[in-house]
């Protein structure tokens, strides 16, 4: 996987919405790359504008939109210079799918699964009804549903069927790549562990890739290869998950790090003091400077992203 | 801002030691509560059971968690405790008195002796409600007219989550505070009538992993000042180390294991408590190159619960013609531990 070629590129990626009180800079210049077969995590606390990536990703806007620019490069070419029509035809779910945000709550529940799921491969491949049934099984066995399943409704799957049935829909048009938004935030522990060992086998046997978006960070490392972190708008760090885990660079990184209560550990866990910043007029300079226990003069200004060994870090502390 | 906590404040782990000598503050005997199933047209269909057969005492300023999986009953069992739900069978204790026994307006009256941080963070505060009327309103309710005491009362109880200057906030509406604030007056709201009790029901587990020890500290350093008996409710077991002396794990309206937390994490004796340790992840580069050994399948339907041991089908360690035909008494491997397992006998 080291030496597989990028699937997906992105580069100076920007998504503002407007709003009465000025523009929201969600996505703020944002760089970021993904191999074939590799899974990053996007970490980040609430708001920061991870699920506003993926949207500026899979061009998936609300009507508000300031700005919307940069390249997203998959597999060498740049799909913003797609139109709508192009767009939708070649990189939504044929090569990019996604699982939204509570997904599970989003299939229609008077609805019968199997008809949800095999939907976006009928319309995207001209596939028959009964191919797509065929394709659905398939997929409804790598993400361990019955097949029975397929005809019954929604409403009368548990959380973790539903969660399971979203997942296998976005499999079902065999994309290269799936964006998981918060997948398992609102299941529980086994259910979660359940899901995941589904996600890693479907990387393993599929050779998918995946985007992982989530502010959990202990589960996100049962899937991460990489690790990117978000804070207002922006990447602050990017590396290895090996790296990442054991050592984060970036002060935000390492006090997020600390935050995280664990089982087999005695120390205790710490806060981060304050509130990240709004993304209306967000400070200058870095963005985390008023939080920060190291910060001195250079980070009134912008920090540049460096790179140290594979390792990114968006870091005056680093220059 | 607001964060004034003094992060030193606490490191060692939460020991409470002499907390049996401080006595029984509630005890509950074989509790149940059932739900009526009913079918139009078809009356009686069958009952939900919710909560069933539970027993355990909590001591004065003792603090426990309740671990489970969404539906095991964990906020049915509180409404129980707090008198919101009538037992269907089985008692409840306070300080030796039978709550099944007391009339509306005692069972009142036990309600302000305890705090109560309810699970739902949309229905918590009413959104039209100012932080003023949000905390006002437990005191007209239990009869407080004089202003000035209620300002005085109001104010402690926001200077004690620590929200500052307290002026600026009275003002507010919910949606003007971050989650931490918001979950902050809910606490000032359960503590402001000075109870010795607080049932805390899955409080910090819609914030963010920072917020959420923000607040997990804040309440332990309140549950230490104040000597409170808690009652902490979570499906995260990473978090209880840090504020319980005890663990119960419930699975399907059953304590199946209790124990205090450091036996609990080291020696686990339910298949299903073993099965949440395992599936509960620290942060390591390694786990995403392993399977988990987690069981499969779901937690049972409590309208028709599996016979004999609930967890026997999705146990690894199920022992055939047993564990299937007869439900598990509760065996005690050493003090203050007890598994409701077969593989204990
Ligand atoms: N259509 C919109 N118009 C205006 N503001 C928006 C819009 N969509 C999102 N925002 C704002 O953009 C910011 C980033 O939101 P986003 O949903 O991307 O965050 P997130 O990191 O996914 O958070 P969470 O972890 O809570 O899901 C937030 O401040 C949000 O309120
Ligand atoms: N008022 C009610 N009428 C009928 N059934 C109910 C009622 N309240 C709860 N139940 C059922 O009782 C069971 C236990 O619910 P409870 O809310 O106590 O679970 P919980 O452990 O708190 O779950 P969660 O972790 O999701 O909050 C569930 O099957 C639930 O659907
Ligand atoms: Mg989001
Ligand atoms: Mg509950």
């Amino acid at each position: 996987m080291a030496n597989s070629p990028t699937l997906l590129k992105i580069e100076d990626l920007v998504l503002y919405f407007k709003t009465m009180r000025g523009p929201v800079q969600a996505v703020d210049h944002i760089d970021l790359d993904l191999k074939n077969n590799e899974a990053i995590v996007i970490l980040g606390e609430s708001g920061c504008g991870k699920s506003s990536l993926a949207k500026a990703i899979l061009r998936l806007l609300p009507r508000n939109i300031d700005k919307y620019s940069g390249k997203v490069l998959l597999n060498g070419t740049d799909t913003m210079q797609y139109s709508d029509e192009e767009f939708r035809r070649k990189v939504r779910w044929r090569s990019i799918s996604m699982v939204p945000q509570a997904a599970m709550n989003s299939l229609n529940p008077v609805l019968k699964v199997g008809d949800q799921v095999t939907e976006p491969f009928i319309i995207h491949t001209g596939a028959s009804k009964t191919e797509a049934i065929a394709q659905a099984k398939k997929m409804f066995a790598h993400v361990g549903v019955p097949n029975s399943f397929l005809d019954r409704y929604a409403f009368e799957l548990s959380g973790g069927m539903r969660q399971r049935s979203a997942i296998a829909m976005a499999l079902v048009t065999m994309p290269d790549l799936i964006i998981l938004d918060e997948p398992t935030s609102a299941l529980d522990v086994l259910t979660q562990a359940n899901i995941f060992n589904v996600l890693k086998t479907l990387k393993k046997d599929l050779e998918i890739s995946f985007i992982l978006i989530t502010h959990d960070i202990a589960t996100s490392s049962e899937l991460a290869d990489r690790v990117a972190v978000m804070y207002a708008g922006q990447i602050v760090e990017v590396c290895d998950a090996t790296r990442f885990f054991d050592k984060p660079f970036h002060p935000y990184s390492i006090a997020l790090m600390d935050s995280v209560p664990r089982l087999r550990q005695v120390k205790e866990p710490d806060f981060i003091t304050g509130q990240p910043p709004s993304l209306i007029n967000p400070p200058t300079g870095c963005r985390f400077k008023d939080r920060c226990h190291k910060r001195f003069e250079k980070c009134e200004e912008e920090p540049p992203a460096v790179t140290i060994e594979n390792h990114i870090v968006k870091c005056w502390l680093y220059q | 801002m607001d964060h004034i906590i003094d992060k030193n404040e606490k490191a060692e782990p939460f020991l409470q030691q002499d907390i049996r000598e401080r006595g029984v503050l509630l005890s509950i005997r074989d509790l149940k509560i059932w739900f009526e199933l009913r079918k139009f047209g078809f009356g009686h269909a069958g009952y939900v059971h919710a909560v069933d057969g539970v027993s355990f005492d909590l001591h004065n300023g003792e603090s426990i968690a309740v671990v489970g999986e969404s539906g095991c009953g964990k906020s049915t069992l509180m409404k129980g405790i707090l008198g919101l739900h009538r037992p269907t069978e089985g008692e409840i204790f306070f300080r030796g008195e039978s709550i099944g026994e007391m009339k509306s307006k005692e069972i009142k009256q036990y309600r302000s002796h305890i705090g109560y941080i309810q699970q739902d963070p949309y229905g918590a505060m009413a959104p039209f409600m100012s932080v003023q009327r949000i905390l006002t309103e437990p005191l007209s309710i239990n009869g407080i007219k004089d202003h000035q005491q209620i300002q005085d009362m109001v104010h402690k109880a926001l200077e004690e989550v620590k929200v500052f200057p307290v002026e600026d906030y009275l003002n507010k509406f919910p949606h003007m505070l971050s989650g931490g604030q918001q979950q902050r007056i809910v606490i000032a709201r359960s503590m402001i009538l000075n109870p010795n009790f607080l049932v805390a029901d899955e409080p910090v587990s819609m914030l963010d992993a920072s917020v959420r020890v923000e607040i997990l500290r804040l309440l332990r350093s309140l549950q230490e000042s104040r000597n409170l008996a808690v009652i902490y409710i979570t499906h995260d077991l990473s978090t209880v180390s840090y504020f319980s002396r005890r663990i119960f794990v419930m699975y399907a309206g059953q304590i199946v294991e209790k124990a205090l937390v450091q036996d609990l994490l080291n020696n686990a004796g339910h298949p299903y408590t073993q099965a949440l340790l395992t599936g509960t992840s620290d942060p390591d580069g390694a786990n995403a190159h392993k399977l988990k050994e987690v069981p499969p399948g779901e937690p049972p339907n409590l309208i028709n619960p599996p016979k004999g041991c609930r967890f026997h089908p999705r146990c690894p360690k199920i022992i055939r013609g047993l564990c299937e035909v007869e439900a598990p008494p509760e065996f005690e491997p050493e003090p203050e531990h007890s598994v409701a397992c077969w593989l204990l006998r």
